[in-house]
């Protein structure tokens, strides 16, 4: 289960809407499973099928990360034209890097469609959002 | 000669649990191979059998993504600080 205060959960699906439509990407920072920030990155690819977190912003953000003894919570994306759901690209890229959840936003309709999964050795499960 | 590399969670396998370990090398190969005499097996999650440097990590020489300066050639020297991270991508 991933656990959002509403105000982060808001943040992340508007986020996804202003940069749609490209695909929008980021971090959500927590201690101890709690979400304790959000970070807005941008996509070095600006693109509506791929995002890749800009290098240099990306080692700021780590550093801010482990520099408070937090944790990579989530990550967090936005497909523009399809479900909010890891595709193949985001499985394999979670084979090497560190996040516990993936959250996935589709700006593809009106409807704000969003999930949270987990991706263990390429294996996918969904898990339920719980919105404090 | 003595460079303070720094290494991800997700690396720290090969360094036993350290975050930061030093190396040496006038070049990153070079650092990357003298990292590797010491903790077996890195070097094959940095560099692809064809010599590259892997897309799924991200290197800084003093914070400079060395996909910026020389990538593997960029020269290095005593005291500079190396950092790798996983790359962030999908789609």
């Amino acid at each position: 289960m991933l656990t959002l205060p509403k105000a982060f959960l808001d943040q992340v699906v508007a986020h996804a809407r202003r940069d749609h439509p490209d695909e929008c990407c980021g971090v959500i920072a927590g201690k101890d499973g709690v979400a304790t920030r959000v970070f807005e990155m941008s996509n070095a690819d600006r693109s509506p099928t791929g995002f890749t977190f800009e290098s240099t912003e990306w080692l700021r953000v780590y550093r801010e990360v482990d520099d408070a003894d937090e944790e990579l919570l989530a990550v967090y994306h936005s497909h523009t034209a399809t479900e909010a759901y890891p595709s193949r690209t985001d499985v394999l890229w979670s084979r090497h890097n560190e996040f516990a959840h993936w959250l996935l936003v589709s700006t593809r309709s009106d409807e704000d469609e969003v999930r949270s999964f987990t991706i263990t050795d390429g294996v996918v499960e969904e898990e339920p959002v719980s919105v404090t | 000669m003595s460079i303070e590399v720094r290494i991800p969670t997700i690396l720290r396998t090969y360094t036993g649990g350290e975050k930061a370990v030093e190396a040496k090398g006038d070049t990153l190969a070079g650092l990357i191979d003298d990292l590797d005499s010491r903790h077996a097996g890195i070097k094959d999650r940095l560099i692809t059998p064809e010599g590259a440097l892997h897309r799924f990590v991200n290197i800084y020489v003093n914070d400079e993504d060395v996909r910026f300066l020389g990538s593997l050639e960029t020269p290095l020297k005593d005291g500079d600080s190396v950092t790798v991270l996983p790359a962030v991508a999908g789609g």
